[in-house]
């Protein structure tokens, strides 16, 4: 366009200070993770540990479950109609809420994580 | 049993089978849709899959045939199968996906980083493949014989070629339509069928006798001994006998057998009033492995209920078909939610072959003298109802257990076929994966119809055994434990596995120890786990100089959520 003042093009931007820039020197986690420093590897050990702690947990309530089974039906050998019952029909709901309930809490542990890291 | 309805249904299955891949093949363009179906596949329908991949012939006419002739204890099959993926869930499924591995080897190359120890796995893939390979074919000879009189090896040998012909062709992408299809038909073929076997139960005047020790015959009933076997008797028994009992001829008169052991030749008709209790037959001369693992209540100590637990819950992680599954799920999350789908749906399965082995029980107690006890599932709708409605159901049945063999056995020979092709045969490619495919079917083949008589639930079983003992510390150990190296992998799974399968090798040979020693033999995972762990941890602890360099970065690929990973990359 002919006649403009070329100072009339010259605009002033402001805005608030970007948040990631809080102090100098500062790393986010994930940049830790990123670039597998220590601290990255500690991250990621947390997140193993939660995630192995949540398995344990389930396991152990399988193992508390089902283990002591064949005591108690070799300790009462006439009790046969009770071992059908258990064996064939009231095990299965029992271990899939087991899984469910695991599977909320490692889905729940990675959420918690990526919150954590991403500093949200 | 008529089986005018149940060759057309087994050879629609086939047909349908045929077909179902053959629209798969149209749709499978990569290299990557032909091995893992392009990890596209959903959770629902990748459950579908691996169920129908996972309930096998074991699962179809084994269960029902071992409660029969060997009581409740036997459930403890079907629960493991079903525990064992809440173990695989809690341990292995997300970071085994995150892995980013194909098969067992490639994880033990991308987790070790050494050639060595992706061979050793490889090895026991292929060994374990095939150990679960051989009862898939004997089960389909079974069913083929029972409807027809076929002989035997010639189900295995229709099984082995249209396995060969969808996996070939296909690949994965076929294969997941395939067997998602299967688990349906599968569950159809023993839903509808139990729906009238209960029914006429009920019309029967309900009888409850089923849990009883031990059996009895519910109406005077001929039984023909086709092998040779000794019966033990704990009270005099009355029967009608024609043929040879214990070196002497009988011809047709009722004759008291006193207690104790009796000899009865093959071929021997032998005539059961009604009420008179089922004796318990010892294939002491006949059948290798039945021998071991077919003994009764009484004498199945504890430790080998323990021993079955352990091998079913912790063995099906190492399967190489459920394995090589895993990697067909688009992340981690969804592997989780596929694998609690799985439990889901093969826990509504073993709903239904206890049923079928409590009414066998009832109604045809006879087979476990015959020794095709595995032929209940089949015989009872013939039995229970009969006329037309008894034969198209058993039909159905008879559709679905070819079903099981046609799915189980794909999923193998895909895996075992990615091993050879990979890690055996010179190059790699689609065409030779196709060489491969016809390997890793021909050696069960020859072996099923070399060999014969390994009871399908039991020869199952040792195939857990040894993945339990090799390919659990591997898998657990090496996704949770940073400080484990290639010489501790190795021989974890050279010894655990090993000892696993020399075990195995030397209860089929028919090893002639008795008691402890044979129960240790024949139920190896009691102690080959433990041992393969230990092993494991140990050796790896002594050579601490050898734990691969990028360890930290590698579990931190199996254990971060994609979300984070997927920036990394960007």
């Amino acid at each position: 366009m002919p006649g403009q003042d070329p100072a009339e093009r010259r605009v002033v931007v402001t805005g608030p200070a970007r948040r990631a820039r809080r102090a100098s020197g500062y790393y986010r986690p994930r940049t830790e993770i990123d670039e597998q420093t220590t601290l990255g590897h500690t991250y990621v050990r947390s997140l193993m540990r939660s995630q192995l702690r949540a398995g344990l947990a389930v396991f152990a309530f399988l193992v508390l479950l089902i283990g002591p089974l064949p005591l108690v039906f070799a300790a009462m050998p006439d009790a046969r109609r009770l071992e059908w019952a258990v064996l064939g029909f009231c095990l299965y709901a029992p271990l899939v809420l087991l899984a469910l309930w695991y599977v909320r809490r490692a889905e729940r542990n990675e959420r918690d994580f990526v919150r954590l890291v991403e500093e949200r | 049993m008529n089986s005018s309805y149940a060759i057309p249904a087994v050879a629609l299955v086939v047909v349908v089978t045929v077909l179902v891949g053959a629209f798969g093949l149209r749709i499978s363009r990569t290299t990557s849709d032909f091995y893992v179906a392009s990890r596209t596949v959903g959770p629902r329908l990748n459950a579908a899959a691996i169920s129908g991949e996972y309930l096998s012939a074991a699962s179809f006419l084994g269960i029902a045939g071992l409660v029969l002739v060997q009581g409740p204890d036997m459930l403890w099959y079907p629960v493991g199968y079903t525990a064992g993926y809440l173990v695989l869930l809690l341990f292995v499924a997300a970071p085994l996906r995150r892995s980013g591995a194909y098969t067992l080897p490639d994880f033990a190359e991308a987790r070790l980083a050494s050639y060595p120890v992706r061979r050793l796995a490889g090895a026991f893939v292929v060994g374990v493949g095939w150990l679960y390979l051989l009862p898939q074919l004997q089960g389909a000879g079974l069913t083929l014989m029972v409807l027809t009189g076929a002989p035997q090896s010639l189900g295995g040998i229709i099984v082995a070629f249209v396995v060969v012909a969808t996996v070939a062709a296909g690949g994965m992408r076929s294969i997941t339509f395939v067997q998602a299809f299967q688990y349906w038909l599968k569950l159809t073929a023993l839903l509808v069928p139990a729906l009238f076997l209960v029914l006429a139960w009920q019309g029967d005047g309900a009888p409850r006798h089923a849990f009883e020790e031990p059996a009895t015959f519910r109406e005077q009933r001929v039984v023909r001994v086709d092998d040779s076997l000794d019966l033990t008797l704990d009270r005099p028994l009355t029967v009608t006998a024609s043929g040879t009992i214990d070196g002497r001829t009988r011809q047709g008169r009722r004759i008291q057998l006193a207690a104790g052991t009796h000899h009865i030749e093959a071929g021997t008709r032998l005539t059961f009033a009604k009420g008179s209790p089922v004796p318990a037959a010892d294939r002491g001369a006949a059948g290798g492995i039945s021998t071991t693992l077919e003994t009764g209540r009484e004498e199945r100590p504890l430790y080998a209920t323990y021993g079955l637990i352990l091998a079913t819950f912790l063995g099906t992680m190492g399967l190489p078909h459920v394995v090589v599954r895993f990697y067909t799920s688009p992340h981690g999350v969804a592997a989780r939610r596929t694998t609690v789908a799985v439990l889901g749906l093969i826990g509504a399965f073993y709903l239904l072959p206890p049923l079928y082995g409590a009414l066998g029980r009832l109604y045809t107690p006879e087979l476990t003298l015959t020794g095709d006890a595995d032929a209940a599932v089949l015989l009872l709708p013939d039995r229970l109802i009969g006329g037309v409605g008894g034969d198209l159901l058993g039909a159905l049945v008879a559709g679905g257990a070819f079903a099981a063999f046609l799915s189980t056995a794909s999923g193998l020979t895909m895996a075992v076929a990615g091993v050879l092709t990979q890690d055996v045969l010179p190059t790699r490619g689609v065409r030779h994966f196709r060489l491969g495919t016809v390997l890793s079917m021909a050696v069960p083949l020859a072996a099923s119809v070399l060999v014969g008589g390994l009871p399908v639930a039991d020869a199952v079983g040792l195939a857990f055994a040894v993945s339990a003992s090799s390919f659990c510390p591997l898998l657990v150990l090496g996704i949770w434990w940073r400080r484990l190296t290639p010489p501790g992998a190795a021989a974890g799974m050279l010894i655990g596995g090993g000892s696993a399968f020399v075990a195995v090798a030397v209860t089929m040979a028919d090893f002639p120890g008795t008691g402890a020693l044979h129960s240790l033999l024949a139920w190896p995972a009691l102690w080959s786990v433990p041992l393969g762990f230990l092993t494991m941890v140990l050796v790896s602890l002594a050579t601490p100089g050898r734990v691969p360099s990028g360890t930290e970065a590698i579990l931190a690929r199996f254990h971060l959520p994609e979300q984070l990973r997927a920036e990394v990359k960007a």
